[in-house]
């Protein structure tokens, strides 16, 4: 049973109460008829309100703290994960980890963003934002994939990258900048999954690839919805407005042509079942490497420049 | 990504003039320095006095860097279609009709191809006038399409960056704008072709994020705001003061990230030297 229930999933939360505490008196009382119907109930009550998620619900359940993280996705779905850590100039950045695993037989490079679970390990991964240093081990990881020929896959999962003095120093945008030019012309597949939160250039910065995916309670944008609030809103308060002006979950994305397919989630969320989300991810993954590992590097290039290239609509 | 944010002290020529009854006077916001405006014009919008570099628009820059009468623009009537009817406190759909009557642009940015010193240069100028000189898909597009210009003519590409980054009202697709453009800045790389970066108050976000800081060379208009994230969200994250002088062009050019700083009317005359280098 979670222990995080977000405010549209308390009936659902009371209704299984209730129904676990009738379970307890099963044996004992003549109600296995009422039990039954109270378990049809949940489930009814489930599809209706998971069937109908408002954008900013969908914002809620990207965020969830009980989702499985990259490092989550690399245990359920590879093995012999080895970290490599550094970005060769300055430091170490905890908010972004990669490195090499087996998915199955094939050898992959596997990247993402890190949040933490509790405060200790959340200030430890800087809550999952990224300074300069992490999309430059991103890269160098990336080129190291591209030295070997392993495919590039990338786990984004980021309210934004870090905005801070440092990072400012340290060029925050050229980082950026640079890993968005070379992700464009590496020559090996990259596949880009939003695993939770794909929140602006911070998400972005790791996020140029030849499939980009995206999990059904996940969201992307080009901002978050309480930033947009306060800025076109002037307060705090308008953040479901915000969410549903900008289009941002997964099934717009894939309406928008940004993203080629979304990956579905258990009933409830990521969270709900790890192995089973990571199991599905898995075997998507796989296929669509067993794809990209046919074309040409030239090929990859020429498709990648062509597929965001045709990103945007406008009239003339 | 702030668009919206404008500092007192970059308000630009148009809207100053407002200010000064006759139309004719301009303070300094530098020094203060009471300007005249036909002064203003032939010093190329910059303060004699304390060197303030004012807001200038993408036609200000194009008499600026071009030989006279050789831009010819290009898509310049491409326009938002505002793909995801956006709406906040008034429609996207409004806010870009008024927009176009107010500023006389379609949109943030104005491309082309020109001869600076008699070479002929692909170009793109972002202007503040139109909702912060930020990027959506039709600025993504057309610097998009100036790029691949430069690279099928194989001449130089300049990029005149003044914006407050990705525009909201298009969501994803404003993000987006950033891979695309950086895309073709590959391209063009890997054939050789220089890329020139001019960087101007302000350039931040997405922006900033994507081709401003992808130049071979990198130059900036001296006292620039320059950033990723802009200040007010800096400061209110880390709850400090910020440092004098915080992502002003030389605090870049002190870490790293600017070639140089360069005055307005010496901008033509290091475009060409530089051209000539990179050939
Ligand atoms: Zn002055």
């Amino acid at each position: 049973m979670t222990k995080n229930v977000l405010d549209f999933e308390k009936p659902i939360f009371d209704l299984e109460s209730k129904l676990e505490e009738m379970r307890k008196y099963q044996d004992t009382l003549d109600i296995a008829e009422e039990v039954k119907s109270l378990e049809e109930k949940v489930i009814h009550l489930k599809k209706a309100v998971y069937g109908n998620l408002t954008r900013w619900q969908r914002v809620q359940l990207a965020r969830h703290p009980e989702r499985p993280y990259t490092l989550d996705y690399i245990y359920l779905m590879t093995d012999d994960f080895i970290e490599l850590h550094g970005d060769r100039y300055y430091k170490d950045d905890k908010a972004i980890v990669g490195g090499f695993a087996k998915m199955d037989d094939q050898t992959v490079m596997i990247i993402g963003h890190q949040k933490g679970r509790d405060t200790k390990s959340n200030l430890y991964r800087n809550f999952g934002m990224p300074n300069p240093e992490g999309y430059r081990k991103a890269l160098r990881l990336m080129k190291l994939a591209e030295k070997f020929n392993k495919p590039v896959i990338t786990l984004l999962d980021t309210p934004g990258a870090f905005p801070g003095i440092e990072a400012e120093e340290n060029g925050q945008a050229e980082a950026i900048a640079r890993n968005l030019l070379e992700m464009s012309r590496l020559k090996v597949p990259i596949i880009v999954v939003i695993i939770g939160e794909g929140a602006s250039g911070g998400a972005l910065g790791i996020g140029v690839g030849d499939r980009i995916l995206m999990l059904q309670n996940t969201w992307y944008s080009v901002i978050s919805p309480e930033s947009c609030s306060s800025i076109l809103w002037r307060s705090w308060d308008y953040k479901e407005q915000a969410a549903e002006a900008l289009k941002l979950t997964a099934e717009d994305l894939l309406e928008q042509k940004i993203i080629d397919r979304i990956v579905p989630e258990p009933l409830g969320g990521a969270h709900k079942d790890h192995m089973q989300i990571a199991t599905g991810l898995k075997k998507i993954l796989m296929s669509e490497l067993v794809a990209l590992l046919k074309l040409k590097p030239e090929k990859l290039v020429q498709n990648r420049l062509k597929k965001f290239g045709s990103m945007g609509v406008y009239s003339e | 990504m702030g668009w919206f944010s404008r500092s007192k002290q970059n308000i630009s020529p148009e809207s100053q003039k407002r200010d000064i009854p006759d139309g004719q006077w301009v303070k300094c916001d530098g020094c203060q320095e009471i300007i005249h405006k036909n002064q203003m014009e032939s010093n190329l919008w910059v303060c004699q006095k304390c060197n303030h570099h004012f807001r200038i628009n993408s036609d200000n820059y194009i008499s600026i860097i071009f030989d006279k009468g050789s831009f010819r623009e290009m898509d310049k009537k491409m326009r938002s279609a505002d793909p995801l009817k956006f709406t906040d406190t008034k429609t996207y759909k409004d806010r870009i009709e008024s927009t176009i009557k107010k500023s006389n642009l379609y949109d943030a940015v104005k491309t082309g191809m020109g001869k600076v010193d008699g070479r002929r240069i692909s170009f793109a100028c972002m202007d503040f006038r139109f909702i912060g000189g930020s990027m959506g898909a039709v600025v993504g597009e057309k610097i998009a399409r100036a790029i691949e210009k430069a690279f099928t003519n194989k001449i130089p590409m300049v990029i005149i960056s003044q914006s407050g980054g990705a525009r909201m009202m298009e969501g994803a697709y404003s993000l987006m704008q950033m891979a695309k453009t950086s895309a073709q800045l590959a391209r063009l790389a890997d054939a050789k072709i220089p890329y020139i970066s001019i960087l101007t108050d302000p350039t931040t976000g997405g922006t900033t994020a994507s081709y401003a800081m992808l130049g071979d060379v990198i130059i900036a208009e001296p006292k620039a705001l320059i950033g990723f994230a802009g200040p007010r969200v800096i400061k209110q994250t880390i709850g400090k003061d910020l440092p004098e002088g915080f992502q002003r062009s030389e605090f870049l050019l002190e870490h790293g990230f600017v070639d140089l700083i360069v005055n307005r009317k010496d901008l033509k005359a290091q475009l060409s030297q530089l051209f000539e280098y990179m050939s």
